[in-house]
């Protein structure tokens, strides 16, 4: 039961709000220590991990420098002027949209997208530019609303399409640990059965990017008359 | 021996982290210049050279970049991007030519994880095919970047400039990732899951085979809540509550209670601060007030997915 109080370490540090790294690693010196290592242990455990996960830091710190060039030269502001062009698009539409070529992409095994190098250059500014042009200028609040749901889109493509068709990463972990103890399972069979979620993430993906652009809406209409100079 | 692996794209980053931390000392308007560049001087250090550092040093050198970041020494430029008429004027001149390098980086994971990976004399790989999602997303940023520098005619280091900046605007939120994996670590190695798991084992009536079900996917999706990450959550709670009750006692499919399983494990990523590269680095690259807007978006989406999980392994996994 002691051990756990690292997962209590972390509770109250994120509710108290202090600084999200120092929580952290507070919670694994503790864990640490009442598991019975020493402090150069964990310091080494913490070292080697550290080093271990940098694939994971990787691709923010290489895309950012062109991203942020591509930026200077107007990215964000041509791909809202194309999206403003389509009639049909809608904030929603367009995150439900990508999504699905998200959906589809990782199932075959290619990481299109990415947070740095899609939603912030292009997925975002063209939610955000679809709505624009519909219900023109948009409340603070509604432009963060709608960049989370395109960050909540990237997510959920990401995550349920990943385990369908021609499974990789995820699909080959739990085989092996389901091998690990005697049990056999197909790896066709897995991914076969990673299919159905995939399909109910992508349906509530339909419903909740509805839900936005009626909140949108709803946002754009309760936010107080501007003197219109014309 | 593989000429594009991991190793050549952490030199690279580190070169250009040292860069930023140049920058973050030289620029005047940076409020906190000796704790920014140190900080992002010692990340450099380990993409230099973190496989060769003894691992306590580099457990040393991430204290060192704790403290700094949670003492407040490092600072955001205040000198902005370039102003929005002149990124205007650059849209009208270079029409949809701009998308070319943006799209250039899924075309090149495309081509990179289909066909480069396969390329090899003999022994002699192009691509890290054990890495090669990394690899070719890395790979796609650096092509992509040569063609930005010509179609835009900027100044080689333009890129740097830029995207020092940027860099700095995400700030230490951009190592919290490796420190949540070197926690989800430590947690393992002390045997954390095992009690989590017996706890859930003993607290439920897991003699009805939906209770079964209703355990190992809440026990998935809270366990990698906690942990940030669904990977180190599926062995602990797979044998802890998954084989035993679903499998062992009620008879049920291992392939489909496995695989939902890992998926609302993700259901738990969607809905977790713990998941920083996914939920918290992003609300920074987007510039959301409040970092935890993404995880509040996600709430009821994982919930919604969660229990379309819980309903298809219940009427699938004793059937099939």
């Amino acid at each position: 039961m002691i051990k756990l109080i690292g997962i209590l370490v972390v509770a109250v540090g994120f509710a108290l709000r202090f600084n999200t790294l120092l929580v952290v690693m507070a919670a694994g010196i503790v864990t640490g220590l009442v598991a019975g290592m020493s402090f150069n242990e964990i310091m080494g455990l913490f070292g080697k991990y550290f080093v271990e996960n940098r694939y994971m830091t990787l691709p923010v710190v290489l895309m950012l420098p062109v991203i942020g060039l591509l930026e200077r030269h107007g990215l964000r502001e041509r791909a809202e002027a194309l999206i403003r062009r389509a009639q049909a698009a809608t904030a929603g539409r367009v995150l439900l949209l990508y999504t699905a070529v998200r959906q589809v992409s990782i199932a075959f095994g290619v990481n299109i997208g990415g947070h740095a190098g899609m939603v912030r250059p292009l997925v975002a500014p063209m939610a955000e530019a679809a709505a624009h042009a519909r219900h023109g200028e948009l409340p603070d609040e509604t432009v963060q609303v709608i960049r989370a749901h395109a960050a909540a889109a990237e997510n959920v493509g990401n995550f349920f399409g990943e385990d369908t068709v021609f499974a990789v990463g995820a699909v080959l972990l739990i085989q092996g640990v389901l091998a690990a103890q005697g049990v056999k399972a197909s790896l066709w069979m897995l991914s076969l059965w990673g299919i159905p979620t995939a399909v109910a993430a992508f349906g509530v993906m339909w419903w909740r990017v509805r839900v936005l652009d009626w909140r949108i809406a709803r946002e754009v209409a309760a936010q107080p008359p501007r003197e219109d100079a014309r | 021996m593989k000429l594009l692996n991991l190793d050549t794209f952490y030199a690279i980053a580190g070169v250009f982290l040292l860069l930023v931390a140049g920058r973050a000392l030289a620029d005047r308007t940076q409020p906190k210049r000796w704790g920014s560049a140190l900080f992002w001087g010692l990340l450099a250090v380990v993409f230099l050279a973190g496989n060769h550092l003894p691992a306590v040093v580099v457990g040393y050198m991430v204290l060192a970049m704790v403290v700094l970041a949670a003492t407040k020494q490092m600072g955001v430029p205040l000198a902005r991007g370039v102003p929005a008429g002149q990124r205007a004027a650059e849209a009208a001149r270079l029409k949809n030519r701009i998308f070319l390098p943006a799209l250039l980086i899924p075309a090149t994971a495309v081509v990179g994880t289909l066909g480069l990976s396969k390329i090899h004399v003999g022994n002699l790989w192009l691509l890290d095919s054990a890495n090669v999602t990394v690899t070719s997303v890395s790979l796609g940023a650096l092509v992509a970047l040569v063609v930005a520098l010509r179609l835009t005619r900027a100044a080689p280091l333009t890129p740097v400039d830029e995207g020092s900046r940027l860099l700095q605007i995400v700030g230490w939120a951009l190592i919290l990732p490796q420190m949540l994996a070197a926690l989800g670590g430590i947690f393992s190695q002390a045997g954390v899951g095992a009690v989590v798991a017996d706890l859930v084992a003993r607290a439920l009536p897991t003699q009805f085979p939906f209770v079964a079900v209703l355990a190992y996917c809440a026990g998935m999706a809270l366990f990698t809540m906690c942990m940030g990450n669904a990977f180190a959550a599926f062995p602990v709670i797979t044998l802890g509550i998954g084989l035993p009750f679903i499998v062992t006692r009620h008879g049920g499919n291992p392939a489909i209670m496995a695989a939902i399983g890992m998926l609302s494990g993700y259901c738990g990523t969607l809905m977790t601060p713990m998941a920083a590269n996914f939920n918290i680095v992003p609300a920074m690259l987007l510039d959301l007030r409040d970092k935890n807007t993404v995880v509040k978006t996600q709430l009821p989406i994982g919930l919604a997915i969660l229990a379309a999980n819980i309903a298809i392994m219940y009427f699938c996994v004793y059937r099939f």
